[in-house]
């Protein structure tokens, strides 16, 4: 029981971080791609230019850096608990991604979107309730 | 949506959980992290990249990443990131059918109700 409870307290705060980050990381993301623009040519050196100003991006780095900490904390949750438990409980961060592009990039968020956010949600904390285990520990 | 960023949707999606699956493959056979000191978990990931299943996720978790870096040119990540969340359907499919996890008849309701959440964003 005791272990049970550590491995849950243990899970959780990861996967708090997971979903702050996470989301985060998609922000900053998008923030530099609205500066690069729209990828609307297919030639390859059109293709080579937009990659070369991505990795040129001071927000694009800052984003991969958070979803590089989302990463880490990933990897070390999925060492003991479930695929199918951890990737619904994690997306939480999908609240976390609306409010963070309404409040740092000022989205405009239709109702019916906020709807639809909040729905993905629900679906997530039905998912998180249920055992974050089912599989046996391969080594003994 | 039109075609385009349809396919790369599915690019993301089908690569990402892709990735994620064989990530997950990896970290169980590596058993659960006990230690948080940086030297050990640098230990973890060096051992994780010893394993031929890291790579392949990793290169699959990489497509991804370019496919959303082209969605989220195109459209705002407040509408890109929650139509992403279909790929909860396929990662609870990975898990039951590739890792032979239980997936229990709540996790399936949850599931669907992502999926009406994504309806609701793709109509908004």
């Amino acid at each position: 029981m005791k272990f049970r409870h550590r491995l849950h307290g243990k899970t959780i705060f990861l996967i708090g971080l997971m979903a702050l980050f996470g989301s985060l990381g998609d922000v900053l993301l998008r923030k530099g791609m609205e500066q690069i623009g729209a990828v609307s040519n297919w030639r390859p050196e059109a293709l080579l230019t937009t990659f070369d100003r991505t990795f040129h991006s001071g927000p694009i780095w800052l984003g991969i850096t958070s979803l590089c900490l989302f990463f880490i904390a990933y990897l070390l949750v999925l060492s003991w608990a479930d695929y199918s438990y951890v990737q619904p409980a994690s997306a939480t961060g999908y609240l976390f991604v609306a409010i963070f592009a309404y409040l740092l990039l000022g989205e405009v968020i239709p109702r019916m979107r906020w709807v639809g956010v909040l729905v993905i949600c629900l679906g997530v904390l039905l998912v998180g309730g249920t055992s974050p285990r089912t599989t046996e520990e391969e080594e003994g | 949506m039109t075609a385009r960023n349809i396919i790369f949707l599915f690019i993301v999606i089908f690569a990402g959980t892709g990735g994620e699956l064989a990530v997950t493959r990896t970290m169980k056979r590596i058993g659960e992290v006990q230690s948080f000191l940086p030297h050990h978990l640098l230990r973890v990931v060096l051992r994780a990249f010893r394993n031929g299943w890291m790579w392949l996720g990793v290169g699959l978790m990489a497509i991804s990443f370019f496919s959303l870096l082209m969605l989220l040119s195109w459209d705002n990540v407040s509408f890109v990131v929650p139509v992403t969340a279909l790929s909860y359907v396929l990662g609870a499919l990975g898990g039951k059918f590739l890792l032979g996890e239980r997936v229990e008849a709540q996790r399936w309701i949850g599931v669907a109700l992502v999926c009406l959440g994504v309806l609701l964003v793709c109509v908004g």
